[in-house]
């Protein structure tokens, strides 16, 4: 089962690869994981994007939360939450793909970010499934680049991760 | 006061209370050993390996309550530490570990000397830092100590780079710690202790099994008052050896691969499990699949939740500190003054009984040949049962762990998470020095004692009275065992030869050798050595080559398939 997991962690030097070393040295599964600092510097937000069994997903949990410096861990696929992904495409646009290409955009809501006279830029947000139809309808012959940010989470409503 | 980073660590250390550290000098160092030089609070003992430092002050905190402390040079004195600490880590035994590092401009630079010590030793600590700042000295050293101490114990390394331990500022120490990230649970949940102790009451097949946890939480005596309260059998494995005295009748023994018959079938054939502080390792549960075959509940007391329904699915989780959990078990149950069932306990006792007396520890002793198992009986009886032990890895630490009766906690100093062949020396040489008058005997191999031999060196300069009782059996027993029962009898590359005259080796260095050939001759040389209150002994039995552990659990079996003899292959 594919799950996302939340966590806040100090904003230190190092604590990615703890997180990251755990998931290589434990043999777990990494989608994707993204990292920025918080509205508070001094603490980092993680969403990592894991599959693995209802033990294996414990497991990670669990050994995240014992990372010294992780201060906390949530599973934001276990209830109701929003996931955006970022996506940079640049494609070949020449001839009548050239508006093809705007047309394809336009349908995805996605916007053309940069313009030369044989290719476009293009700046698509939404979740995974949005990204990968795009990207299927495109095409890969007329893929240049693909840039993808791996996915942000967070859950609904009341639902906060905040110390 | 305005010091600098070097003085500033050796304070911290006086502030920490430690009275030994054991290490190794070098350039990313040297004003650190310069702070050493000038004050007297705090003794260094000069390793000849740092491998054996960091064992050596692993050996001082399992032997003591402490923490124990390693100072190490930058690349290689901190390689030559990786091997300590992980053994450390696996254990659970707190640590501090101080590192040299190449000045702080220099780092990245592939200057002499450097490596990434805390990314080597990421994944073997419980957490480490590097320090930039001399002014992050005082306040990291703090919190180092804090987290080898708290929590589910371990190693932690402080990375500090030549310049920031010249560099000056002002020093205060902290009087405490706090980690917004780090706050582990001590006190079990209420609710779910009362649920455990209804639970315990209502069983009728009980049994205790016990770990390292218990001894690493000082809880012996909780332990034993609660399993004396209750009238269970009880198990501690290989890490929790004396934390329930083995000579008491509710013992059955350790569990596991090299475990008792009686502790292994209470184990699989209990309805409720009470496991403290031990980890349902694969050495003691056997083939998962096996052990879950069998229904019963289990109730799980550790500090890690990481270690609650790793391996095995436990119905009752108790998420604390073992000393915390077992005192509420403890006025819980004198609170309701209440018994477990008494009818189906002695049912259940009767079964337990016939399963003992298959006698699954006896051995043909021999006049001809010394066998080991014989040596460490002996050893128990010449020291009253009540030394410090160590061992190395291999058949001889199975003997010890299963002749030596271990009454008391912290007794027992080995290696069984990472099975460290080189740990026997060293350990005893931090208990030895954390315990001056003990007797401290270090039951090894001709192999093992091989991995560790330089620190004989250490041990005359610090006027160490070890006892060594080298089981020399001409192998790599432990190999050739499982060579002889899995691989056909071929004996690759396990045979010792060209080994050196023990006796000699240590003569040469300054202390006694006694190499001991005839049954008849080893309770002579043990008293002999034991009667040499200032000298090392090492006592080279010359002992049966063929001698196999037994019982024995093969990997992937199930706890309850086991060889009690050679007989049975
Ligand atoms: C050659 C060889 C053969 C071996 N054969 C056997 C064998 O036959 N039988 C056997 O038992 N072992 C055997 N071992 C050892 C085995 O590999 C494991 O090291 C051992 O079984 C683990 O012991 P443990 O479960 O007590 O856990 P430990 O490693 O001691 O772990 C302690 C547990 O307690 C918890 N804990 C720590 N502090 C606290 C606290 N304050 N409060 C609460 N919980 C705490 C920790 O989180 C952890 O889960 C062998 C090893 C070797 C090298
Ligand atoms: C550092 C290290 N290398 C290899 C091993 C694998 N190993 C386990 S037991 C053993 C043999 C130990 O021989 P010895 O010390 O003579 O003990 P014996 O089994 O003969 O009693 C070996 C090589 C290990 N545990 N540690
Ligand atoms: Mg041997």
């Amino acid at each position: 089962m594919r799950h996302v997991i939340s966590l806040l962690i100090e904003n230190e030097s190092g604590a990615l690869s703890r997180v990251s070393g755990l998931f290589s040295a434990r043999g777990y599964n990494i989608e994707s994981l993204t990292v920025a600092p918080t509205e508070d510097a001094s603490m980092s937000r993680m969403t990592i994007v894991t599959t693995g069994s209802d033990d294996i997903i414990e497991q990670i949990t669990k050994q995240l939360n014992k990372l010294v410096e992780v201060i906390k861990v949530v599973d934001i696929s276990e209830s109701a939450h929003i996931e955006r992904e970022l996506m940079l495409i640049k494609v070949r646009a020449t001839g009548k793909d050239r508006d093809e290409m705007k047309r394809m955009a336009d349908i995805f809501r996605a916007r053309i970010i940069d313009v030369t006279e044989a290719s476009y830029v293009i700046e698509l947000t939404g979740n995974q499934g949005k990204l990968d139809a795009f990207v299927a309808a495109i095409g890969n012959e007329l893929i240049l680049e693909t840039v993808r940010s791996g996915i942000c989470g967070v859950g609904r409503g009341d639902r906060v991760l905040k110390v | 006061m305005v010091l600098s980073g070097a003085e500033i660590v050796i304070r911290c250390l006086q502030e920490e209370k430690v009275e030994y550290v054991f290490g190794y000098p070098g350039g990313a160092v040297l004003f650190l050993y310069d702070a050493l030089f000038n004050q007297d609070q705090v003794r260094h003992v000069l390793v000849r390996h740092e491998q054996a430092a960091v064992h050596a002050a692993d050996g001082y905190a399992r032997s003591t309550q402490s923490v124990g402390v390693a100072l190490v040079t930058s690349g290689p004195g901190a390689t030559n530490a990786v091997t300590g600490i992980a053994t450390a880590y696996c254990d659970s035994v707190p640590m501090v570990i101080i590192s040299g590092q190449v000045p702080t401009a220099a780092i990245g630079q592939d200057a002499f000397q450097e490596v990434d010590t805390v990314g080597i030793t990421r994944p073997c600590v419980k957490h480490n830092f590097l320090v930039r700042d001399v002014k992050d000295i005082a306040p990291t050293i703090k919190k180092a100590f804090h987290l080898a101490r708290t929590g589910r114990p371990g190693p932690v390394l402080v990375d500090i780079p030549k310049d920031v331990s010249m560099h000056k500022c002002e020093f205060s120490y902290p009087d405490k710690v706090e980690m917004r990230s780090y706050n582990p649970v001590v006190k079990g949940h209420q609710g779910q202790i009362r649920k455990a102790v209804q639970l315990l009451l209502e069983a009728k097949r009980p049994m205790i099994y016990t770990g390292g946890g218990v001894i690493l939480s000082d809880a012996a005596e909780q332990l034993t008052k609660l399993t004396r309260l209750l009238g269970f059998p009880i198990t501690n494995t290989l890490m929790g050896l004396g934390a329930y005295p083995a000579s008491d009748r509710q013992y059955l023994g350790m569990p596991g691969m090299h475990g008792t018959y009686e502790a292994n079938m209470s184990m699989h054939f209990c309805d409720v499990l009470l496991a403290i502080g031990a980890r349902f390792d694969d050495r003691v549960i056997g083939n998962p699949d096996h052990f879950a075959e069998e229904p019963r509940k289990i109730i799980h007391v550790d500090i890690d939740p990481s270690s609650i329904s790793k391996r095995v699915k436990v119905d009752l989780p108790i998420v604390g500190n073992v000393r915390d959990v077992l005192d509420e078990m403890i006025s819980q149950i004198e609170a309701a003054n209440a018994r477990p069932n008494q009818e189906a306990l002695g049912a259940w006792w009767k079964q337990v009984e016939e399963w003992r007396s298959r006698d699954c520890m006896k051995f043909k002793n021999s006049d001809e040949i010394i066998k080991p198992q014989y040596v460490v009986q002996k050893l128990w009886e010449v020291t009253g049962g009540d030394a410090f032990v160590t061992s190395d890895v291999g058949q001889h630490q199975m003997w010890a762990a299963q002749y030596y009766r271990f009454d008391k906690p912290r007794r027992w100093l080995n290696s069984g998470g990472l099975g460290t062949m080189g740990v026997g020396l060293p350990y005893a040489m931090g208990a030895q020095l954390a315990h001056p008058d003990a007797q401290v005997a270090c039951v090894t191999g001709e192999a093992s004692i091989q991995m560790c031999i330089q620190e004989l060196s250490t041990c005359k300069q610090f006027r160490l009275p070890i006892k060594i009782c080298n089981l020399n059996n001409r192998y790599l027993g432990m190999v050739r065992q499982w060579q002889q029962l899995f691989h056909g009898g071929r004996y690759s590359e396990s045979y010792m030869d060209s080994l050196p005259d023990f006796a000699k080796l240590a003569e040469s260095y300054g202390h006694v050798g006694i190499r001991v050939e005839r049954p008849s001759d080893v309770e002579g040389a043990l008293r002999e050595a034991f009667s040499r209150k200032n000298d090392l002994v090492f006592l080279d039995f010359q002992v049966d080559q063929t001698e196999n552990v037994y019982p024995m659990v093969q990997g992937g079996k199930g706890l309850t398939e086991m060889i009690l003899s050679a007989e049975d292959l």
